[in-house]
């Protein structure tokens, strides 16, 4: 099974994602394993997955400004974009949960020691479900970078984490969404993990005029692409 | 042109109250007449428990039936108000996570095959850039597990036996090791 597995290093489906060991972030030295992956046939066990149904979403859940008495402080923004698999099919009915740093770079978290102010006006979760045509809609703070002690000086360009869980279990998907233009990319191990140039390119929103609400919020677009059910148009092209 | 896949990136450390603000580590009540707990330890290649780690579960109800609608055989259905077949556990400062579950029935594998009970599970966390994959089997199925077309595509019995659960007096021990001699068997995502 080694073997084959070594056979589909040059699929470009595993082209995108990144090694589970990438050295330049450390935290994956001790981490990533180290045996060679099996391979898991496709059978009911991954090709079905969990659902979660409109009561798992309450309606306020996608607006991250309206979870408390006041308004957070920082540049309120639109999230928005379609999930679909690889044939550009939507995703539909798919719970997408999403968490943040505040505006100042600072996570409500016990372990975040970073001396930056928390926002009480701010919480920074929130999840909804795609609707028919795979779209989803977050209202939000456009998160601060900050700094981290994977390396001298180490800071996270700001971004947004999503988990989707798609319409399998082999569609299960964290990743992170950024800002465009941001002047840490090339300085960050996180970002970089992901050796394909093109690949990086496509976890970096776009801003979006039609979003873009007037007098109100700026409007960014993420479209997010995941393993369907079945085969992957790559899939058959092997 | 063909939508190209979004790159995985790690759940970082500071995912606990978005992710695990609700409950979902018990997939039955506990009086359920054949609930059982599984229990494990997330390791890293050094030994040490990793406590920042989440584990999810995915699983077959007792009659071996998914609660997807894709699973379409005649099988008895849980009713999927009460049994979703899905579970999510943090580790605490120990490593350890924990799930309250039954044990699912055998599912059909691939060309015609049976696969032995077990229980899908991912593994996420900081310092993992793409979340692991990994399967739970039952130390009573010593004949269906010898059968089962995954756990026997591993040739090395050592590192097959990292995918059966130890049974500790009625609880189900599962531990993962991350990296290291004791490395517990991942698949391809």
């Amino acid at each position: 099974m080694g073997e084959q597995g070594s056979d589909r290093i040059f699929d470009a489906r595993q082209e995108a994602q990144p090694p589970y060991l990438y050295s330049d972030y450390v935290a994956t030295r001790l981490r990533a394993p180290k045996k060679p992956l099996m391979i898991l046939p496709r059978t009911l066990s991954n090709t079905t997955g969990p659902a979660f149904g409109h009561g798992a979403v309450g309606e306020l859940d996608n607006d991250l400004t309206r979870q408390h008495e006041g308004e957070p402080l920082g540049e309120r923004i639109i999230v928005t974009g379609r999930v679909t698999d690889g044939y550009g099919r939507p995703i539909r009915n798919s719970l997408i949960e999403i968490w943040q740093a505040n505006s100042a770079g600072r996570y409500i978290h016990k372990n975040d020691r970073h001396p930056a102010p928390l926002d009480p006006n701010f919480s920074g979760a929130g999840r909804c479900l795609t609707d028919d045509e795979g779209r989803y809609r977050f209202v939000t703070i456009k998160p601060g970078a900050y700094p981290w002690k994977n390396h001298d000086n180490a800071w996270r360009p700001a971004h947004i984490h999503l988990s989707l869980f798609g319409e399998a279990f082999r569609s299960r998907l964290i990743t992170q969404m950024y800002f465009p233009g941001d002047p840490l990319f090339e300085h960050d191990p996180i970002f970089q993990s992901v050796r394909d140039e093109k690949a990086r390119r496509r976890m970096i929103s776009t801003f979006d005029l039609e979003t873009t609400q007037p007098e109100w919020a700026l409007g960014y677009r993420f479209d997010i692409v995941l393993e369907g059910r079945n085969a992957t148009p790559m899939e058959n092209h092997r | 042109m063909t939508p190209e896949p979004t790159p995985s990136q790690t759940v970082g450390p500071f995912f606990h109250d978005a992710l695990l603000g609700e409950d979902r580590s018990e997939l039955v009540p506990p009086h359920h007449p054949r609930a059982m707990r599984i229990e494990g330890t997330v390791y890293d290649g050094a030994g040490d428990p990793v406590p920042d780690a989440m584990v999810e579960i995915w699983q077959a109800n007792e009659a071996g039936r998914y609660t997807d609608p894709t699973d379409d055989r005649e099988n008895p259905l849980h009713d999927p108000e009460t049994f979703s077949g899905f579970g999510r556990s943090g580790t605490d400062a120990g490593g350890r996570f924990s799930f309250l579950t039954v044990k699912p029935g055998p599912v059909p594998g691939h060309e015609g095959t049976l696969q032995a009970p077990h229980i899908m599970v991912s593994v996420f966390a900081r310092g993992l850039l793409k979340h692991l994959v990994t399967r739970i089997y039952f130390p009573d199925e010593r004949e269906s597990n010898a059968r089962d077309p995954v756990l026997s595509s591993i040739e090395d019995p050592e590192f097959r036996t990292t995918l059966v659960a130890d049974d500790e007096g009625g609880v189900l021990r599962f531990d993962v090791h991350l990296q290291g001699d004791n490395q517990t068997a991942f698949f391809e995502l």
